[in-house]
């Protein structure tokens, strides 16, 4: 039976289509963003250019195509249909009538669905690799270029180490099957999931130091689900099973925020050493500050601006990393729908069928796109104030 | 000056000291030995065996005595046997290094001379149009990462569908019957774009921040054409920053021409990498690490150096 094809553009109208609740929710909060505008501060202020518009909105869009991925795919990611293996965009499902809108990859499985779900990956790990990072780097930073010193020189010296060390060659050496069996991720995970307990800490801890009854009331909950976070993310218990990731998940989470953290520090240090030569630091010290409340509550807040932009860039950098690792093959799983394995899938039949790579590259650039002009804009905003 | 470079180069060897000893011990974790012994004496060897192979080896030896064997070695450029190519290391690395110091060299011919223009351009008249979509341009190219430029870049110009076919999706020809325009097109575009990007932004920041200087205005009150200020005034002062920055690209570009030496086929140090990683090659794999460590080693240091020499007010006092 031959295959029924839709038109070029009955394609593009149901891709439209799919995304319909996407459209409804970006319409909905980009518009009372605007509205509110200068009250929102910062945030709102992205909505003065039209650059800080077009970042916002890709960002937004491919946010809201993660949650809504069941919504707006037509096909689960994994199925293979073999009648429509390599089939061109368009191609008709004879059982359920429904189109493969973006062709079918060469296992017979939905380009577009796999998209939509691939995006769920990456909007799961990278703005959340990119956070674990900050938080390792500024609880590093922040010492290293308030006190100087043989600290200092260690941790510049650790941190350069990382950063001399080829990405990919560190990927092939982290992200294996034979590292599972050894001892190191669980070491890496153990020593870097506790940075952002300590940090949450301290910084409850230097401000509310001498009124105990204010500090437990931030500082139980902290402890409490931090600690139950530490110990199911590190997988030494978990009673709910919500917290253990797949092995591989967490080696390339892990090689992630390794690779992030000491350009994290850098940039905290570079700026530390910035702000602490400035009055209002030098009048918390005659004030009898402790050292970690200038360093969290003097130093790190007027450090924001380059931060945010920072962490906006390095979302894209992380989905770069992310999709590098898909592209070699060392993605969650060889079946999984993110977008760098999907390339490297679809980049083997290229030459003769280019709907399977292409989506996903052009949702990879977009994105990281999406970001970068949104950090652009920050910047600009920052700048300005 | 002399101190400075003294205690860079020592930091230096440090630092690959500890790199070359953190790969080692990551290459020979013993469940990488034991898939080794497996691929070497066939799969359905028993534990014993496995264990026996490795005595015979001498992998069973004490870990720093190990390193330090292959360190005596490698310093004197024996790195030993390659398990996957049958063949001394060394025969394997060269040819291969050679091949992707080509299309480095290609790779820059054509990436600073067109990110320091788009800079300049875009930083001579901040704000103005040109600016603008000169910037856009540059943040786009560094949203395109090697993989996605050279799905799109092949599929343009190599695919059958679009049927364009101006140049080939294989570079495979050009490692072995010399360079053409057909072969290399798309392997040195795609590298260069996604490093454009970046170099040209850093040329345009401080090409803007040149531009607000004083001896600008000096020289525009004075009745120099627009032309000749750039030319003349401000380009080499603006040149400065960008150099360091160049010189730091190499890194990055590393990671680039593994993504597509791999994509296009083209036999150099990249693929060389990946297959030594591939088939547990623990020699070639160690010789390649020490090769890029080396590499991102010496260009930081070049580009310290040179961003001493380049700009005099900068005196390094050790």
């Amino acid at each position: 039976m031959p295959l029924a094809f839709l038109t070029p553009w009955q394609i593009v109208a149901q891709t439209a289509a799919q995304f319909l609740p996407v459209w409804i929710a970006m319409v909905v909060i980009i518009g009372t963003s605007a509205l509110f505008g200068y009250r929102l501060g910062t945030y709102g202020r992205i909505f003065d250019s039209g650059i800080g518009i077009l970042g916002f909105a890709l960002v937004l869009f491919w946010l809201l195509t993660a949650i809504l991925a069941p919504d707006i795919a037509l096909f689960d990611p994994y199925t293979q249909l073999r009648a429509l293996q390599n089939k061109p965009p368009g191609a008709i499902d004879a059982v359920t009538g429904l189109p493969y809108l973006f062709g079918g990859d060469a296992l017979g499985r939905d380009v577009f669905s796999r998209v939509v779900y691939g995006s769920r990956t990456v909007m799961a790990i990278a703005p959340l690799a990119t956070l674990f990072a900050y938080m390792v780097g500024i609880t590093l930073g922040l010492p290293a270029g308030y006190f100087g010193g043989w600290l200092d020189t260690l941790l510049s010296f650790l941190a350069n180490l990382v950063l001399a060390f080829p990405v990919i060659l560190l990927f092939y050496l982290l992200v294996t099957p034979e590292i599972r069996e050894t001892a190191i991720p669980g070491t890496m995970a153990a020593v870097l999931f506790f940075f952002p307990v300590l940090f949450v800490t301290l910084v409850f801890w230097s401000r509310f130091r001498e009124r105990p009854e204010v500090l437990w009331y931030y500082l139980g909950p902290t402890l409490a689900i931090g600690g139950f976070a530490y110990l199911g993310l590190t997988g030494l218990w978990d009673p709910s099973g919500w917290l253990t990731m797949a092995p591989n998940t967490l080696n390339i989470f892990l090689a992630v925020v390794f690779i992030t953290a000491p350009t994290v520090f850098r940039i905290v240090r570079g700026l530390t050493l910035d702000i602490k030569t400035r009055d209002y630091v030098a009048a918390a010290q005659t004030r009898g500050e402790r050292p970690w409340y200038i360093m969290l509550w003097e130093i790190l807040p007027n450090a924001r601006g380059p931060l945010i932009v920072d962490f906006c860039l390095r979302i894209g950098y992380t989905t770069i990393l992310l999709g590098t690792l898909g592209f070699f093959g060392l993605g969650v799983s060889p079946e999984s729908p993110d977008w760098g394995s999907t390339i490297n899938e679809g980049r083997k039949l290229l030459r003769i069928y280019i709907h399977p790579a292409l989506p996903p590259a052009l949702a990879l650039m977009s994105l990281v796109l999406g970001l970068n002009l949104l950090a652009d804009a920050l910047r600009e905003q920052t700048m300005r104030d | 000056m002399l101190v400075f470079l003294a205690k860079r180069i020592g930091v230096m060897f440090l630092t690959a000291l500890c790199l070359t000893l953190i790969v080692f011990s990551l290459v020979n974790l013993k469940p990488n030995l034991v898939k080794l012994a497996k691929e070497q004496t066939g799969s359905r060897i028993t534990e014993q065996q496995v264990e026996v192979w490795l005595d015979q080896n001498g992998f069973n030896r004490p870990f720093l005595v190990r390193y330090g064997e292959w360190l005596g070695g490698a310093v004197r450029r024996d790195f030993g046997h390659s398990s996957r190519f049958n063949a001394q290391v060394a025969e394997v690395l060269w040819p291969r290094l050679w091949l992707t110091a080509k299309l480095m060299f290609w790779v820059m011919v054509v990436m600073v001379p067109g990110a320091l223009l788009i800079g300049v351009l875009a930083g001579m008249r901040e704000g103005s149009a040109q600016d603008r979509i000169l910037s856009a341009v540059a943040i786009a190219t560094t949203s395109t990462p090697e993989y996605v430029s050279g799905v799109v870049l092949t599929v343009i110009f190599a695919s059958q569908m679009v049927g364009l076919q101006w140049f080939s999706g294989s570079a495979t020809s050009a490692a072995d019957s010399g360079i053409t325009l057909t072969n290399f097109a798309l392997p040195v575009l795609t590298i260069a774009i996604y490093g454009m990007g970046y170099i040209a932004r850093m040329t345009r920041a401080s090409m803007a921040e040149v531009m607000t200087q004083q001896y600008i205005r000096t020289a525009r009150l004075k009745g120099v054409g627009f032309r000749m200020i750039v030319l003349r005034h401000a380009l080499r002062n603006a040149l400065i920053a960008p150099f360091t920055v160049i010189m730091l690209q190499f890194p990055w570009l590393l990671t680039g021409v593994v993504i597509v030496e791999t994509l296009f086929n083209y036999r150099g140090f990249g693929w060389l990498l990946i297959v030594a990683a591939a088939n547990n090659d623990i020699n070639l794999l160690l010789a390649c690490s020490i090769v890029a460590v080396v590499i991102v080693l010496v260009t930081q240091l070049i580009s310290d150096i040179g961003y001493v020499y380049l700009n005099p007010r900068i005196r390094v006092t050790a």
